[in-house]
Parts: structure tokens; sequence; C-alpha cells
């Protein structure tokens, strides 16, 4: 429905001055972005610092209080979200379902014939490289497998916005790489990959572009190299060095 | 006091073999009423407990409250209110249930009602958050969300009308009250035991007590294998009682 004529175009984000509250907590105070396909654009920032609520806003699982989102520059709202985005949990949750009808979920409900999602699972599996996992119980699996299926889920969507919520927290090296490379394969005119992380490495070896948040206001947006060592704001200083209080 | 036990289970035992077509017919009198109390009061209390469970709206605790605090409700108070409403000049006599087997079954609906209603809301309630971001972030409306919570939920509710089955198996209030007791007819399990006991059979007592809790433990048993068996993702061709019992009967993976 937002793609109308530009299938060759980049697809574009636009968030004007988002603003969102719980109670008297100020999550995000004014988040003002222009984000644009082929890209993965890293979010960085400390404990609160507004990272988990941005990525439920741009999933359509929260609505603002203040602002407007663009896709594509048409004015969206968080039920059009839902439809163009989805988000990949840090805290991985799967259905009590085998692993075939976690990954058919999404495909089923947008009418997907079965031939197409048995072949569309194969090679999702083949991506993270869980291929023959289709009947194991998915929550038996463990903490990095079901990490990688939830990875696939979302890749199986083929949404416009994959939104990455600290993906590889808590996971060993190898599976975090496996996740890592899984991510970067995905890039696309069509696809904003947006990934929330703690892990500064992991950021430089991702990111196409980095945006700091801190207390709810972006501090900085830059590329990584000049993210991490020309960086223009003192709390971004403050941040790489581990000095900052959150 | 473990004679008498060992000779109430021995009593049970010829109870059962004697072939007594009136002590299979009292078994058969106590699951009809249980069984159809129970799916009746499903009819109305699971709906009920997903309207509850899947939705926030003011006053939703003071209703949760209210059907938590129901579930001790006294059998025989509600016996007595149902044989006031079923008796021939109450609001219902003209349906004739009074000293019936479906009275009493309608009266078991109404007392496990607070039981799955309070158990399964509950479990809707409690269904991980995230499950329903899930689902949403995966492009399911709100009216799938709630399909899948619930069938998320399902074992709790199976868990439920198993409880509220077993509240009504047991229960003896209803069953004096609007059953009467009548040899025969309506005579079930616990008006047995109850009857016996007052003319000194207490031998024959124990038995049907013995019969009473082995049929509950036995439900309990199957219920708790059947879950085992959707956990570990065992088939019944792939069952090896044995190794269920074991704690071995795992899929290789």
């Amino acid at each position: 429905m937002f793609l109308g004529g530009r299938e060759n175009l980049s697809v574009n984000l636009q968030l004007d001055n988002l603003q969102k509250s719980y109670h008297t907590v100020k999550a995000l105070k004014s988040v003002t972005l222009n984000l644009q396909g082929n890209k993965i654009i890293v979010l960085l920032g400390v404990n609160g610092a507004g990272k988990s609520t941005l990525m439920r806003i741009l999933a359509g699982l929260e609505s603002v209080d203040n602002g407007k989102i663009l896709f594509n520059n048409q004015n969206t709202n968080a039920k059009a979200l839902r439809q163009v985005a989805t988000l990949v949990f840090q805290k991985t949750a799967m259905f009590t379902m085998n692993v075939y009808d976690n990954l058919a979920y999404g495909l089923k409900i947008r009418k997907v014939t079965e031939e197409e999602i048995a072949g569309r699972i194969s090679d999702a599996l083949g991506a993270v490289r869980l291929s023959g996992f289709e009947k194991r119980r998915a929550k038996k699996l463990s903490g990095g497998e079901q990490q990688r299926i939830a990875l696939a889920r979302a890749f199986l969507l083929d949404s416009h916005v994959l939104l990455l919520d600290e993906p590889t927290a808590n996971l060993d090296p190898n599976s975090a790489l496996i996740i890592e490379r899984a991510i970067v394969g995905k890039k696309s005119s069509q696809r904003i990959i947006i990934m929330a992380t703690h892990n500064l490495n992991q950021a430089r070896r991702v990111a196409d572009e980095i945006i700091h948040l801190h207390n709810g206001e972006i501090v900085e947006v830059a590329k990584p190299e000049d993210f991490f060592e020309k960086p223009k704001s003192e709390i971004t200083r403050k941040f790489i060095r581990g000095e900052l209080d959150f | 006091m473990a004679d008498i036990i060992v000779q109430a289970f021995q009593q049970a035992i010829n109870l059962i073999a004697s072939g007594d077509p009136e002590v299979y017919a009292t078994i058969y009198r106590t699951i009809y009423v249980a069984g159809l109390g129970t799916l009746l009061s499903c009819l109305w209390s699971i709906p009920l407990a997903v309207i509850i469970g899947l939705n926030n709206f003011r006053g939703k605790w003071i209703i949760k409250g209210i059907f938590n605090a129901l579930i001790g409700i006294p059998t025989v108070a509600l016996g007595l209110l149902l044989y006031l409403l079923f008796s021939r000049q109450g609001e219902f006599g003209f349906l004739n249930l009074l000293y019936t087997l479906n009275g009493i079954a309608i009266g078991q609906a109404i007392l496990v009602t607070p039981i799955i209603v309070s158990f399964t809301a509950n479990a809707l309630d409690k269904a991980d958050i995230q499950l329903r971001d899930l689902a949403k972030t995966l492009g399911a409306s709100s009216f799938r969300t709630n399909l899948t919570l619930i069938r998320e939920t399902f074992w709790s509710m199976i868990l439920s009308i198993t409880a509220a089955f077993n509240r009504g198996f047991g229960e003896l209030g209803i069953a004096t009250i609007i059953g009467g007791s009548l040899a025969g007819e309506t005579r079930v399990l616990t008006t047995s035991i109850a009857l016996d006991l007052n003319r000194g059979f207490f031998d024959v007592a124990m038995a049907y007590g013995v019969i009473l809790m082995a049929i509950v433990i036995v439900l309990a048993l199957t219920v708790s294998l059947i879950e085992r068996l959707r956990n570990e993702d065992l088939g019944w061709s792939k069952l090896m009682l044995w190794n269920v019992f074991r704690g071995k009967g795992k899929l290789e993976r």
C-alpha cells in the first residue's frame, strides 16, 4: 500500500518530533530522523535511553504522544506500521508450536500458499543454519537457536522495516556471528534495518549508520568510523569510553 | 486404622467385582452429572473467562475477585437456593428438575462456573505479554491475536475444566438436596457414602470412597500423562509407558 510506483526507489522512514511518556517518565523527548533503505542503522545507548521504546513505536506496538511517522512520505499510524515493520525481541518469544508452525504463523496470516510456505521456511532455516529443525518444539531449543528462529521468522515476512532489539544479547559468539551475517545478508533498498545493541564492537562491524540515543534524545548520528573516531558530542565520547552514568 | 483402609480397599474391589448393577449405575450417574454439569458450565464459563481475561476494563479486579470468592461457595447453600427455585412453587418448578440427575447437573454447572472462569481468565490475563506483541508484530489482527492467546493457554483451560469436573464429582450438598439420593435414580457416590455411613455400613461407605478417589486420581493422572505427551512431543505410537514414567520418554535430538 505504501510502495505504489516506487518499487525501484529506496524505502524511507521519517520520524518527526516523536514524543512518548509513561506516566511522569519521558521515554522519548523529541526524536527526529530520516532513515533510508539499504542500510543497517544501529541504535546505541545505555539502559533506559529510549531504544526499546523507539523500536516498539516503529513496530506499531505503541502509539506516540506527539509527532508524526511517515513511511515513503505518507503519514502512518501504529496499525499501518504493523503491516510494514517486524520486530525481533531481545527476549525471544516462541509460540507453543513446532519450529515450522512458528515460522509459518505470519505467512499464513498473509495467505501464502502451503507449498510456498514450505519452500520459504526451508530457505529461511538454511539462512540461519538450522536446516532440519522444522519439527522440533520451538520452546525446547536453546536460547541461541530460538533467537535464530525468531530472526528467520522475521526474515520470512520480507518486511520493509526490520527492527532488531538486541538480537545477540546473551548469545555465544558463534550464534552471534551467524545472526550478524544473516542480518547483513538482508540489506536491500526495499528494507530499512534498525538494530538496537549495547555491543560497541558489533555496532562497528555491522552498522552503516549509528544513532546514539540518551535520555530519550538523539545526541549523535554518524557513520561508524566518525562515531568512534571523531564523536561530536561529549555524551557520545563518554559513552564510548564507558564513563556514562545511567 | 491401617486395617480399616486395607479392608476398605478389599471391599471396594469386592464391590466392583460383585457385578452389582447398582454399584455400576451409581458410578455412571456420578460421572454423568459431573460430566454434564462441567460441559454445561463450559458453554458460558469459557466465553465469560475469555471476555474477562483478554480485555482490560474498569472494575475488572472486582469481577475477578468475586469469581475467586465464589470458588469456595458452600454446596449446601447453593443446593438450598436451587431447591427453592426448582421446587414446585419455585420460579423454575415447571421444569420438573427436582430429584432428577439433570437437576443435579445444572446445580453442579453453576457450582463449577467460578472455577472455570477464575482459572481460565487468570491464565489468559497472565499469558506472556510478549506473545501478544509477537502475534501483532507478525501481522495478526486483534481477533487473531486473541485466538492465538487462547490456543497458548489451552492447557490451562483443560486443567480448569478437570478441576471443575473433580469439584462436581466429589460434592455432596447439591446431590443430596436437589437429587434426594433416590435409590436407583439419583443416588451418586457421595450420597451413597453419606447414606451408608448413617446406616452404619462403614465398610461400604469406605469402599465407595475408595472408588470415588480412584476415579479422581485416574482422571488426574490421565490428564498429566496427556500433558506430558504433548510437552515432550511424543506421539502415542512412540510412547513407551515405562520410559515416560522413568522420565526417559523424550524425543531424541
